[in-house]
């Protein structure tokens, strides 16, 4: 007996329970309603793709032949065997440590300095700001700047100086590719990031510093940390967000400026090595490894990114 | 800072609180040193565009041009019209794919954005983070599989094939909910109580509210489909963007050094007017708006 009053107890309980979630899911039908048509396609087109993805991982896939299980392989290969990985993995951390929070910082000042102008001063800077994110063609102007002979603009203003006596092939030089890299991508920062605080900075009530200002708040560098700052939160963390995509998965400069492979794999990282296995040897079980790993990386940095931002302004 | 607290008592009636002129002329001075900087891609795109095929293969290359010329551009308008399927063709396929593509975008988002910000309901978090998640992860991996889906869906070789997973990019919407997440919730509580449904508080309400972020958003999402090759999904020349004839254009190698010069102008100067809309426009809302809850 008392073991069925337990269990009928028990049976009361969670149909009780799914009672209220069913309740609550149809009393939530707009809100489904409205996310439908984003999320039938986002699972489609995304979801769908990246688990996918994370299945071929564990096999051998050329593109050609059907797909063949091998378990952890791949992974294996990858941390044990795959000595190029391990540079790139090394190059890539170096470069989202320092291009990562400075790119972000970056983003931040000029956002806030292009607000304190108005009118069409302040469309035309953001403009000249956004630019090298908008033309598409900004390594032209680095080619430009880097080429190794004297003619070259870097070259030529450090010959002239008397700094350096003979051209140096800065992309061709191991010890120069990767800090190279990370002034162009410092330069190529003011990006997704930079537009969103550019409108966050719109979206702060005015009446706040008013407030602030009675409350003694003195200068504009402490506005910016106890009124601006904390009332765009949500652009700060979506602009973190878009900061760690671009630094973990920073490629282009470095084939465009270094080339894939450059030189003993001085520009390599992780996104060039997985293109490598991508795109030329269409070894896409373990390109898709590569992936994952990265994946896994940028989820545990957003952790911890999204831990620290929530202090900003106490 | 007392000076500076002087400044402000002396001058009530400066625009803005809190400001000081050391400040400003720093911030100035700043500015102007990084912006030359930044401005470089713009003013070589614009100087290569005028400059005369003798100048293009000058060595060593200046930055400016000497003896600006219109030539590239009319080599280009030639090499335009000696196209087998007519350039006005590649500008409507373009139209219709970028313009698809943002707007569907902005809509799909900002509606989905709405109750991810705003109402309680089951699945909420998990929903969010896995849109958040989706950006992280490699779309050189994820594009295979993502070949395979249109494919099975036979919407390959359509518009539909590179406008439809534009409207769920994950950018878009986690943009939009934090801008949402911003407005007081007294906003919307005052409408439904005037008995507006959810969707007219979503549209006349929320839209307008959070129009710098669309407008942002927008941005984003022009320069992507812009840049839209669509080569990967559409086989029949007839669908394929101006993004794709330009680069054929392109692709003809020294020849038509000059006419490439002219395409780079092009495809930079179209994302640039549209940007400069949206941005002009970002300002003015805030400015007329005024006063929010």
């Amino acid at each position: 007996m008392a073991v069925e009053q337990q269990i009928s107890a028990e049976a009361m309980e969670i149909a009780a329970k799914q009672k209220k979630l069913g309740y609550q899911i149809k009393r939530s039908r707009v809100s489904y309603a409205m996310l439908a048509p984003y999320f039938i396609l986002f699972f489609l087109f995304t979801v769908l793709p990246v688990v996918i993805s994370i299945i071929l991982s564990f096999s051998y896939f050329n593109m050609l032949e059907m797909p063949t299980f091998v378990g952890w392989k791949n992974y294996i290969k990858l941390f044990l065997e795959d000595d190029i990985f391990r540079i790139a993995l090394k190059n890539t951390l170096l470069f989202a440590v320092i291009t990562g929070p400075l790119s972000y910082i970056l983003c931040l000042l000029f956002a806030w300095i292009i607000n304190e102008f108005s009118g069409k001063l302040r469309a035309f800077l953001t403009l000249i700001f956004y630019a090298p994110s908008i033309c598409g063609n900004a390594y032209m102007v680095w080619n430009l700047i880097l080429t190794g002979d004297r003619y070259g603009y870097l070259n030529g203003i450090l010959i002239k100086l008397g700094i350096l006596d003979e051209a140096i092939l800065w992309m061709k030089t191991e010890k120069y590719v990767l800090p190279v890299l990370i002034v162009v991508q410092l330069w190529l920062s003011l990006g997704t990031g930079f537009l969103s605080f550019i409108a966050g900075l719109q979206t702060v009530d005015k009446s706040l510093y008013e407030a602030a200002a009675l409350d003694g708040v003195k200068n504009r560098w402490q506005e910016l940390w106890y009124v601006t700052l904390p009332a765009m939160k949500p652009q700060l963390m979506f602009g973190a967000v878009m900061q760690i995509t671009q630094s973990f998965a920073v490629a282009d400069i470095s084939i465009q400026l270094a080339g894939n492979p450059s030189v003993n794999y001085a520009g390599a990282t992780v996104v060039t090595h997985l293109l490598d296995y991508g795109s030329t040897r269409f070894e896409m079980g373990y390109a898709s490894a590569i992936a994952t790993v990265l994946f896994l990386l940028m989820i545990g940095t957003n952790k911890l990114v999204q831990k620290m931002l929530r202090r900003v302004g106490e | 800072m007392s000076k500076e607290k002087k400044l402000f008592h002396r001058k009530p009636k400066a625009k803005k609180l809190n400001r000081s002129v050391a400040g400003n002329g720093l911030l100035f001075g700043l500015m102007f040193i990084c912006g030359i900087f930044m401005a470089l891609p713009l003013v070589m795109i614009v100087n290569n565009a005028l400059k005369p095929l003798d100048e293009i293969f000058q060595f060593p290359p200046k930055i400016f041009v000497r003896n600006p010329t219109l030539e590239n551009f009319s080599d280009l308008f030639v090499l335009m019209n000696n196209s087998w399927v007519p350039f006005s063709r590649y500008i409507l396929n373009t139209l219709i794919i970028t313009g698809g593509g943002m707007v569907g975008h902005v809509i799909c988002a900002s509606l989905a954005a709405y109750p991810l910000a705003k109402h309680k309901f089951p699945g909420k978090n998990i929903l969010f983070s896995m849109v958040v998640l989706s950006m992280m992860f490699s779309w050189t991996v994820t594009q295979i599989p993502q070949y395979l889906i249109i494919s099975w869906l036979h919407i390959n070789n359509t518009y539909a094939a590179l406008i439809l997973p534009a409207f769920s990019f994950g950018m878009g919407l986690y943009l939009m909910k934090q801008f949402m997440e911003q407005l007081p919730d007294s906003l919307m509580e005052s409408a439904r109580l005037d008995g507006a449904s959810e969707w007219k508080i979503f549209w006349s309400i929320v839209m307008p509210n959070v129009k710098p972020a669309w407008l942002t958003l927008a941005i984003f999402q022009f320069q992507q489909m812009w840049g839209n090759t669509g080569s990967l999904f559409l086989r029949n020349e007839e669908l394929k963007p101006l993004q794709y004839a330009l680069q054929q254009i392109t692709a003809g190698g020294t020849a038509r050094a000059g006419a490439a010069a002219a395409v780079t102008f092009i495809v930079a100067a179209v994302p640039i007017a549209f940007f400069l809309i949206c941005q002009s426009n970002v300002i003015e809302t805030m400015t007329t708006s005024g006063m929010k809850d």
